[in-house]
């Protein structure tokens, strides 16, 4: 039987002899410490605000800029996977911490990723002085919000949802928190987890243009990286360079998908918990060569080693007799005191905003800027309807054909991860020489990125469809409209509302971007709150930027709660299929 | 007086189940039980019996509300060593190997890795399992898996075994098989086992397994009777004694309810509102009629011998008895059920008129049933939401219950064509759908 990840190794000298796949191996981990270690030091090179970061167009900089963005995104991602894991433990371990992180990473999620970056790149940049990597850590950051919130979410999701009977088991067989953490919890969660960062690096990719060119206090300031390329080559008018951007960033993604998700995918399969589907996996070459190389081997079992020790020690230490969540019988008179802190923390907070914003604004401008997110909403609302009644045929088109779905995914997932700035060129250079509206033609930049999810939760709706359904169709001579509204409109129904939820959250967050379009310089503004948070982040205007983000935040928050959650419980209950 | 062939040992152990609103629900009242060195006591009882819940109390997974737990004298507070639990669902980590599940246990103990490896090895040898220890779970069938989790258990050399219904995921030959392996294994002494608690639905695998039956009675679970079973080994299924035993146990687990303890021939105690009805289907009680009326029984059955050649569950035939009990069609005594001259109307009509005769017995037999149509007539608009009906069951059952049982009256409803049910608005009326 062939060797497995994880698989118990009986101690044989003959099996730590390097094979074919070492060949492999060796020179790929070499080459990957050299260069790793080359971008960090250059992440932390002397850099005092207004200084030229030498940006250059010439296509032979971007494996370099590639690579330096591609590392950025890897430590944006290490950080997010750190985050999620103890915010997500945190949340479905104690019922207490969970009734405050779950509303704040709800509204986490809603705040749009240029408005972390604005307000804490102050912050970063005042961590290290006369350094660049202030710059960077901000850039990270800003990566980081675009990735940890769904991962988080994901996360504790998967936690409180561990079947009762493995966690019995891990109890009854005595287990400590900290091994059925990493033994049941955790491994449980695992697939729906990289799912997720797979969906998250797209998010990455797709603001790579916003985390790297950054303004401060009127200063700008590009990072080198692919994303700066981009600002760079859309400043200038480089149509050229815009193309050479556009294959830098295909390959980097394709790598990126390759040495990454396609193995962590295949090795994921083992992590479900129901029996292993029909649509197995193919195993990607570079898990093979994972498992194979010996090298790998030997790490390994450094690995193994280390975790015995660890758990060693951790016996040494005394603890709880019982492990679970606290029991419903709390004293009534602490959960009425935590209640009471939280509303109270809620108000003061609630307070200072108002005061921070009161400074500067006043109501008039306030009723203006809710104006201007009902605008935004209204572009949301129309491109997504116009999204689905594109993408939900052509979706269902394709996941009748099994076999052309699996080749459509990984260019969907491509497509997911294009910044709307590369399209900048051709968006604005047809509204000027058309003369068109701006404020109707920059609106599909909103949704450029995100109606992909539409398109890919249909496509997987309608693969997860019995055939019997269409063999009983068929064989009652059901007419096309009938099919669509009997069959299929119901059938895909809970995954288009998957697919529609996130992709209208991903048009929100990409307003920001979407709303001021720039081609040299020819600067296109449409009206909306996007706009004017962008606006205000490049003044610098603090109480504006808190304004615009807060009203943001709450109409994602409210049309969250008042449409999607009830689309969505109406496909729990009513249309799911078993 | 200190006993110390006691392993485990309860004590007026009571179990509430305490809601957001509610005052809580009884699960549990005042149960005394011991398990002595050498023996194997079985608990059966009908599904909500809460003898699931009281493994898990003696288990040590969830605490007694009130009473006392111990185990060789310790107070048990949280899984004790010494003890190992086998699940009706198997609870195996699908991401470890046979082998990595197998030493699970021994890992948290934090046994070193060579003396892991070796005692897996020979666990996984002595159930049978040679030859699959790098599997992954899913890649075995239901037999296979339960051995693996038999192995985890054995594997920590357990003084206690506990087995919560390890049996009922397997079909009937390969529960037969592990059945026969482990009795073989624990009366040939090959494991340190000293004592084991088996949970059951099967009537027939408790006689032939255990030293002891105990049986649970419902609503709140208390102890209602125990049975000594004092065959020698290995037991024959066919023997006058073993049957005797076997007929006494379905006997008292299908006495009608509220006649327990009151004298034969007596009428049943009305039922409330909020009576947890059993979760019969409609053809599950057609069928048990007609095959009642028909030969071989024409009329009358002894109860094993009708699970056995209708290939029911006894599970799922203490459902139907009580169905049928409490909608006197039926009646039972001693291991026997007959059909009333109901049932036997029932038995021979048409389909119009089997309808009628189940309207009239749900209307006088089944209270929530009545108050539903009694509740619908007097609205002026003959129709209710649903949310009143099962809050109101809600004040007598937990809400996965009241759910349960509002399903089941909605089925028997809507069969006898008593009142509608509106699924998409939840809403309960008197019209059916034009």
């Amino acid at each position: 039987m062939e060797q497995r990840w994880g698989l118990p190794i009986v101690a044989w000298p003959s099996r730590l002899r390097p094979n074919v796949w070492d060949g492999v191996a060796l020179p790929l981990v070499l080459g990957a410490v050299v260069l790793v270690a080359w971008a960090s030091q250059q992440m932390n090179v002397p850099y005092r605000l207004g200084e030229a970061l030498p940006i250059s167009l010439d296509p032979r900089n971007l494996p370099e800029y590639g690579l330096r963005t591609v590392l950025r995104m890897a430590l944006a991602l290490a950080a997010s996977l750190a985050f999620s894991l103890s915010y997500a433990a945190l949340a479905a371990k104690s019922r207490r911490a969970e009734k405050l992180l779950i509303p704040v990473l709800d509204i986490l999620q809603s705040v749009p990723i240029l408005g972390f970056l604005s307000i804490t790149v102050t912050g970063f940049v005042a961590l290290f002085p006369g350094r660049l990597l202030g710059y960077e850590c901000a850039a990270i950051f800003a990566i980081f919000t675009s990735q940890a919130w769904n991962m988080t979410f994901s996360l504790y999701q998967s936690f409180i949802a561990v079947p009762q009977d493995l966690r019995e088991a891990a109890r009854m067989y005595h287990l400590s928190a900290w091994q059925s953490f990493w033994q049941l919890e955790v491994p449980f969660a695992l697939p729906n987890l990289i799912w997720n960062m797979m969906m998250s690096v797209s998010g990455g990719w797709f603001f790579v243009v916003a985390s790297e060119a950054i303004s401060v206090a009127g200063q700008d300031v590009k990072l080198p990286g692919i994303g700066s390329y981009i600002a760079l080559a859309t400043e200038q008018r480089d149509w050229g360079a815009v193309g050479y951007a556009i294959l830098a960033m295909l390959v980097f993604i394709l790598i990126y998908d390759q040495l990454l998700f396609r193995p962590l995918l295949a090795w994921a399969q083992r992590f479900k918990v129901e029996a292993i589907g029909a649509d197995e996996v193919e195993p990607p070459w570079f898990l093979t060569m994972l498992q194979r190389a010996r090298l790998f081997d030997l790490l390994r079992r450094l690995v193994d080693y280390t975790a015995l020790l660890a758990s060693r020690v951790q016996r040494a230490m005394p603890r709880p007799a019982r492990g679970s969540r606290p029991s419903l019988v709390a004293p009534r008179w602490l959960d009425l005191a935590w209640n009471t802190a939280l509303l109270a923390g809620t108000l003061v907070a609630l307070g200072y905003i108002i005061g921070f914003v009161r400074s500067e604004v006043d109501v008039r401008e306030v009723a203006h800027v809710v104006l201007l997110g009902f605008i935004t909403l209204l572009r949301v609302v129309v491109l997504i309807a116009l999204a689905s009644l594109v993408w939900v045929p052509i979706g269902v088109w394709i996941g009748l054909r099994p076999g052309l779905a699996h080749r459509v995914q990984p260019v969907v997932q491509f497509l997911a991860a294009f910044p709307a700035n590369l399209f900048f060129p051709v968006v604005v250079s047809t509204i000027v020489a058309f003369h068109l509206n701006v404020e109707i033609w920059l609106s599909p930049l909103m949704i450029l990125g995100t109606q992909w999810y539409i398109l890919f939760n249909v496509i997987a709706g309608t693969l997860a469809l019995p055939t019997d359904y269409q063999f009983v169709a068929s064989n009652l001579g059901v007419s096309r409209w009938l099919w669509w509204r009997r069959l299929i409109l119901p059938g895909i129904f809970p995954a288009f509302v998957t697919g529609a939820v996130t992709a209208s959250g991903g048009s929100w967050n990409a307003s920001i971007v979407a709303e001021i379009a720039k081609w040299g310089d020819t600067t296109l503004v449409a009206t909306g709150l996007g706009a004017y948070i962008a606006q205000q982040t490049e003044k610098g205007d603090f109480p504006r930027i808190a304004l615009g983000i807060t009203v943001l935040s709450l109409y994602v928050l409210l049309f969250n709660r008042l449409l999607w959650r009830r689309l969505y419980q109406l496909a729990e209950e009513r249309l799911r299929l078993d | 007086m200190p006993d110390d062939s006691r392993l485990i040992c309860a004590e007026k152990v009571c179990k509430t189940y305490q809601t957001a609103e509610t005052a809580g629900r009884l699960v549990l009242d005042h149960v005394d039980f011991a398990l002595h060195e050498g023996e194997i006591v079985a608990i059966l009882g009908k599904s909500g019996s809460g003898k699931s819940t009281f493994l898990r109390v003696l288990a040590g997974l969830t605490p007694p509300t009130e009473g006392h737990v111990a185990y060789r004298g310790q107070t048990v507070e949280g899984p004790a060593h010494g003890v190992a639990m086998v699940f009706q669902t198997f609870a195996l980590f699908p991401w470890l190997t046979v082998l990595g599940n197998v030493e699970l246990g021994l890992e948290a103990q934090g046994v070193p890795r060579a003396e892991r490896r070796h005692r897996a090895l020979q666990a996984i040898d002595l159930i049978g399992l040679d030859g699959f220890e790098s599997a992954y779970p899913k890649e075995l069938s239901g037999g296979m898996r339960q051995r693996v989790g038999f192995a985890r258990a054995l594997v920590v050399n357990p003084d206690v075994l506990l087995l919560d219904e390890p049996f009922s995921a397997l079909d009937v030959l390969t529960a037969e098989t592990l059945r026969g392996d482990l009795m073989d294994l624990w009366l040939q002494r090959r494991v340190p086992t000293k004592g084991i608690i088996l949970v059951s639905h099967n009537i027939e695998e408790a006689v032939e397994i255990a030293d002891r039956i105990i049986i649970f009675g419902s609503d709140p679970g208390h102890i209602r009777a125990e049975i000594p079973v004092p065959l020698p080994r290995p037991r024959d299924w066919a023997s006058p004694r073993f049957r005797q035993i076997v007929d006494e146990v379905y006997a008292l687990l299908t006495t009608a309810p509220g006649r327990e303890g009151g004298k034969r021939g007596q009428r049943p105690e009305p039922i409330g509102i909020g009576y947890r009805l059993p979760s019969a289907s409609i053809q599950q009680l057609v069928g048990m009629l007609e095959a009642l009326a028909a030969p071989p029984y024409s009329g009358r059955a002894d109860l094993p011998h009708l699970v056995e050649s209708e290939h029911i569950e006894d599970e799922a035939l203490f459902v139907l008895i009580e169905a049928l009990q409490l909608l006197g069609f039926a009646q039972t005594e001693r291991g026997d059920i007959w059909e009333t001259p109901v049932g036997r109307d029932f038995a021979e009509a048409d389909l119009q008129k089997r309808k009628q005769i189940f309207a009239e017995r749900l209307k006088s037999g089944i209270p929530l049933a009545a108050h539903i149509r009694k509740v619908l007539d007097e609205r002026p608009g003959h129709s209710a939401p649903e949310g009143r009906f099962i809050a109101e069951l809600e004040d007598h059952l937990s809400e996965e219950e009241a759910r349960e049982v509002f399903e089941t009256v909605i089925n028997w409803g809507r069969y006898a064509e008593l009142f509608a049910y509106d699924y998409d608005r939840g809403v309960l009326s008197l019209e059916n759908p034009t």
